[in-house]
């Protein structure tokens, strides 16, 4: 394991009597693509913010390479953020962009005029190096934007939503552009979004962070299959959360009551004590749909409402004789084996082993 | 849309006799100002340049169109400065007290110019400034220097908030980035409130007449040639002064608009 690049030692942010961020608590390794993701407000742009020094954290410590930053001022700093409004020089050509760091550190003519065509050539937009900004396509302005920061040739570089003004077709290309990027280069990436699927597709590590404090950190499909919490296993969607007491424990199983019924649960990560309160998630494509009552112990009665079909993936949404609302995910063609309308009544059952207990309540 | 007819003629009527209003004395001086009569009256009499003649004969007219020119140029820059650091200091930080700060600063215009002008010449003579052309300099550069700031605001208001950081995230110091980042985006918008303070002050009669002295700008040569007697010249002379006055608006709006115009259609 490579060493911490960027550390966030006990950060706490407040803005008069607002905490933004309270207690943060982690590390950046070299050379990795780490996500914050979290809902609007959670923290993670002053997060990224406090990184670029535009923010200054109200205690706490932020080490780069070991180097204590938390008085260095931004422009002493070697983190070159990339900005969701782009924050483009329009009275300047893509080209005067890309060399306005260059220009900034006290770099000669020349060299800033060879560097930036290097890093426009690198993004493809060699072509467009005269132009006005103004004249640029979102995806061009994009890739100006890029370059700007990367001909800075920078240890760290931080991303905030920079692909939120995208339409959804560019968004998965330049997902692509930034992942060969990011891996032919070595560089860090800390890139802040609201969107799981941007996150999930490009990390190696996704921070998830709500009201201020990490929620769960991990590799994305740890976080996929097993969500610390209430709060994750919501955001990530497609589960099915299910809280209730502990009623009876068996050697690698415990019993837990819900208002949807009893259901076993495997304990191999979590330990449970009788007669506490757990809640455990089961991923909505790991839950089976039988028109009749089946033979597994987790079976669950339900009532079709609605269906919604994402290519040739459907995902249903039902509701149990409680209320509660179940999620299943299937392929489009083994759906319609079944001929189901809403209203109809079908049995969800799922495996023990599918279940995943929350480790925090 | 469903407009009625008839309030459309009032309202046309109504913008036809402004500009009636604002431009018809102005086009009568420049007739009377090339009739060869010395009573304005009608029918005219013949085509004359006798008192431009006369005007560019005269050495005091020379004389006060240079300190006309003076004053307006160096109003124009300090105006244009101090308009620009207090919108720019608006734009930038947020202050107890800085809605009274604005107010304060937009102020000058909206008092009455005998007013400002009794409290200046009062000024001045009391610090012994008073009678030099620095005196209507200083009072000038008071009176117009919101003016740039409104105009450099507007401007500020305009610009992407993340810019500033963004320069000093790659490595601009908060002075390169004003020189390299806020003055270029303001750049338009300084060359109109360099054109638009300079037009202000060489309009101005006032405050100029009251702390002149012997330093005469061209409007206060304009009234002590009406006050001696009725003088064509006066026209000729009202002529420059217009002319001068409009390039200087037009000019400062060219360049508020193109930029303005560029904005919004990129």
């Amino acid at each position: 394991m490579s060493a911490p690049l960027v550390v966030f030692d006990k950060v706490e942010k407040n803005f008069d009597d607002f905490t933004a961020v309270k207690e943060l608590d982690f590390e950046i390794r070299e050379g990795e693509f780490i996500a914050i993701m979290g809902p609007s407000g959670c923290g993670k742009t002053t997060t990224l913010r406090m990184l670029a020094g535009l923010e200054a954290p109200t205690s706490g410590e932020i080490r780069l390479n070991g180097q204590v930053m938390n008085d260095v001022l931004p422009h002493e700093r070697d983190t070159p953020l990339v900005w969701q409004s782009l924050a483009l020089f329009p009275f300047l050509t893509a080209q005067r962009n890309v060399e306005f760091g260059l220009k900034m550190r006290g770099i000669g003519k020349a060299e800033r005029a060879e560097r930036a065509r290097k890093w426009l050539d690198k993004m493809g937009i060699l072509q467009f190096a005269d132009r006005d900004i103004s004249t640029l396509s979102g995806g061009q302005k994009q890739r100006v934007a890029l370059a700007r920061s990367l001909v800075m040739e920078p240890q760290v570089l931080l991303l905030d939503e920079p692909l939120s003004a995208l339409d959804a077709h560019l968004v998965i290309r330049m997902q692509a552009v930034l992942t060969d990027l990011q891996r032919e280069l070595g560089i860090t990436f800390v890139y802040v979004t609201h969107s799981q699927s941007e996150a999930f597709a490009m990390a190696d590590r996704v921070v998830i962070m709500t009201e201020g404090e990490i929620a769960q950190i991990g590799a994305p499909k740890d976080i996929y299959r097993a969500p610390a919490n209430q709060f994750v296993a919501e955001f990530v969607g497609r589960n099915n959360i299910l809280s209730g007491a502990v009623e009876a424990i068996s050697d690698d199983t415990a019993k837990i009551t819900t208002p949807s019924g009893d259901f076993a649960v495997p304990m191999n990560e979590v330990k449970l004590a009788e007669g506490q309160r757990a809640s455990f998630v089961i991923s909505a494509d790991l839950v089976h749909l039988a028109l009749d009552k089946p033979a597994s112990e987790n079976a669950a009665q339900c009532k079709l409402i609605s269906e919604e079909f994402v290519g040739s993936m459907v995902t249903l949404f039902l509701e149990d004789t409680k209320g509660h609302e179940f999620k299943v995910q299937m392929q489009e063609r083994e759906l319609s084996t079944f001929d189901l309308k809403s209203g109809d009544d079908v049995w969800l059952s799922w495996d023990t082993q599918s279940a995943h207990v929350l480790s925090e309540e | 849309m469903n407009s009625s007819r008839p309030l459309n003629y009032v309202l046309a009527a109504y913008v036809v006799l402004i500009f009636a209003f604002v431009f018809a004395p102005i086009i009568f001086s420049l007739i009377f100002s090339f009739n060869s009569q010395r009573f304005p009256t009608i029918p005219l009499g013949e085509f004359s340049t006798e008192w431009y003649e006369k005007i560019l004969a005269d050495p005091d007219v020379w004389e006060a169109a240079l300190n006309s020119l003076i004053v307006s140029s160096s109003t124009a820059v300090i105006a244009t400065f101090l308009g620009f650091c207090t919108a720019y200091s608006d734009f930038r930080y947020n202050f107890r007290l800085k809605g009274p700060y604005l107010g304060l600063i937009l102020l000058p215009p909206t008092i009455p110019l005998i007013i400002m002008a009794l409290a200046m010449l009062a000024w001045f003579s009391k610090i012994g400034m008073s009678g030099q052309i620095y005196s209507i300099i200083i009072a000038h550069s008071v009176l117009t220097a919101p003016f740039a700031m409104a105009v450099i605001r507007l401007r500020l208001n305009q610009m992407d908030p993340d810019l500033e950081a963004a320069a000093w995230n790659l490595g601009g110091s908060e002075w390169k980035t004003m020189r390299h980042v806020i003055i270029p985006f303001c750049k338009p918008a300084i060359a109109s409130g360099l054109f638009l303070t300079a037009a202000v002050s060489f309009d101005e009669f006032a405050v100029s007449w009251f702390v002149s002295g012997l330093n005469k700008t061209l409007p206060v040569i304009i009234l002590e040639i009406v006050q001696g007697n009725i003088d064509p010249q006066v026209n000729a002379i009202g002529t420059f002064v217009f002319l001068i006055s409009m390039t200087l608006v037009v000019l400062a709006q060219v360049f508020f608009a193109s930029r303005q115009l560029k904005s919004i259609h990129p």
